[in-house]
């Protein structure tokens, strides 16, 4: 049964004399190469240029703060348990007088790492996420010479207090605003 | 005499120097024109487009370890690139690079050596230089080493055949085998190869299976050989067989610019009646431009065909350039006999 017409059949004809020659083919092929000599690189240089990502990347998580800049997460552990590569592990801690600048609610994460090398980006913990504190952005992971240099704690996961350190997630909020 | 013997003295060095900066250059411009064809960038870190990636790679090569296998042949294997480097460079000896100069009364030639029998000391070098291949490629002790020497041998001696008798139609026609006399008798546009075009095909494709290019490269293949006579080579030894490839490159280039494109003469300029020395100055321009061309083709043929089978390569040299050869000196010789 035919389902397309992109089939060819194929023939193994005898070659023609001037099909033997080669040299109409291996001209033609040279046309080829000399046009692609003035085609536009593909190329991206990445370190001074980076290529756009499409609005739903999911890359590096980032810990949000709230306007306050007090950090949303309260060690609930639903991020750990939703994460189907087992990445998360956290620590949680409890809320001091004096604390209440930095911490929004009474427990927090006292110690937060994610295993870049176990994460598979699939967005699963800032689905189950109920206090708006993880998102996954558009930043790439960078290498680094040993495994142990891939477990991010809190230092490279939460986001800055100044307004120039803090990650825009309103491209990966939108996405659940429409659900 | 003296000055005689400086001229020659410095234009050794100067033809030694500059071969080893177009050959250095050649492996930026092979890089670049792949790139180029293949939609990439090619090496732009090392300076400005990347101007300085060959010295890059020179430190590279330089600096790094130097292994000479136990089961090695040791006198051999550190040969084998010397002979190589230095049959390329030894076949710049005749190459007529321009018109001659006129300094204080004194004429000076752009040419090492004004040998009688330019061309059949070309030949010669350029056969000497598979001993490179072959000794290195035999003191490696290695299977795959040993097979692209045993492939470069029998590839040079295909080739070289139909490569010898594509030249003798040219010295039927100018009856001398002194290049400078070759170069002289393609004057106003009468260049060799509107004259032999068959004879022309037949050496280009014999220069490119003699500088063990692409698509004639099977003594290096690196998917079948694992580069073949260089598998074992490593440091500035492996340096010296990938440089004197482009050195020999480069002097090939000028070889078949002198043979078919009529050398350091290009219609037009020679009727312009300049002075001898400004028309010496653009006559050795103009060989570089041709020469530079002809690398260019070089990479330009290299990354558009795909490699030749090993039968094929040997159907070709035997059954198709040797005959073809053959009929192009017959052809020629009843041409000048009867027509001219």
């Amino acid at each position: 049964m035919q389902l397309t017409n992109r089939s060819k059949v194929v023939v193994k004809k005898e070659m023609t004399w001037a099909e033997k020659m080669y040299l109409p083919a291996i001209l033609g092929g040279m046309a080829i190469t000399f046009k692609h000599m003035f085609k536009k690189a593909a190329t991206v240089k990445y370190p001074e240029q980076t290529r756009e990502v499409a609005p739903v990347y999911r890359g590096v998580h980032v810990l949000k703060r709230d306007e306050q800049g007090r950090e949303n997460c309260t060690a609930c552990g639903l991020c750990a348990v939703a994460c189907p590569a087992e990445a998360i592990t956290m620590e949680a801690a409890e809320r001091k007088k004096g604390e209440e600048h930095l911490y929004r609610e009474e427990k927090y994460a006292a110690k937060y790492e994610i295993n870049m090398l176990r994460c598979i980006f699939c967005g699963l913990c800032e689905e189950a996420c109920p206090k708006d504190a993880i998102y996954l952005t558009d930043r790439i992971i960078d290498s680094k010479y040993t495994r142990s240099g891939f477990i991010y704690g809190k230092d490279k996961l939460v986001e800055g207090t100044a307004p120039e350190e803090r990650v825009d997630i309103t491209k990966r909020k939108k996405k659940y605003e429409f659900s | 005499m003296i000055t005689a013997i400086l001229f020659k003295t410095i234009l050794v060095a100067i033809i030694f120097l500059v071969s080893l900066g177009i050959a250095a250059y050649s492996t930026y411009a092979e890089r670049k024109v792949a790139a180029f064809m293949q939609d990439r960038v090619g090496p732009d870190r090392a300076g400005p487009f990347g101007l300085l990636q060959p010295i890059a790679d020179g430190v590279k090569m330089f600096t790094k370890e130097e292994i000479i296998p136990n089961a090695s042949d040791r006198i051999l294997f550190i040969l084998g690139p010397c002979v190589f480097m230095l049959t390329a460079l030894m076949m710049s000896a005749v190459v007529p690079w321009g018109k001659s100069f006129d300094i204080g009364g004194v004429e000076f030639t752009m040419q090492v050596a004004d040998i009688n029998i330019g061309i059949l000391y070309i030949m010669a070098i350029a056969s000497i230089g598979v001993y490179g291949i072959m000794i290195g490629g035999w003191a490696s002790n290695n299977k795959y080493s040993l097979l692209g020497a045993i492939r470069a041998s029998s590839q040079m001696i295909s080739y070289e055949l139909a490569m010898g008798m594509s030249i003798v139609a040219i010295i039927l026609m100018t009856g001398s085998l002194s290049l400078r006399e070759i170069v002289d008798g393609q004057m106003h546009g009468k260049w060799n190869v509107f004259y032999q075009p068959l004879g022309f095909i037949i050496f280009l494709v014999c220069a490119f299976a003699e500088a063990n290019r692409a698509p004639f490269d099977l003594a290096e293949c690196e998917t079948e050989l694992i580069g073949g006579y260089h598998t074992e080579f490593s440091s500035m030894k492996l340096g010296l067989y990938l440089f004197a490839e482009y050195v020999s490159m480069f002097i090939s280039s000028a070889v078949i610019s002198c043979l078919y494109f009529g050398g350091y003469h290009f219609p037009g300029i020679d009727s312009l009646d300049l002075p001898q020395n400004l028309a010496a100055i653009i006559s050795v321009a103009v060989l570089f431009a041709k020469t530079l061309f002809f690398i260019f083709f070089f990479m330009w043929i290299r990354w558009t065909v795909p490699r030749f089978r090993y039968d094929q390569l040997m159907k070709l040299g035997w059954q198709i350039f040797i005959p073809l050869s053959i009929i192009n000196i017959l052809a020629t010789g009843a041409w000048m006999t009867f027509v001219k």
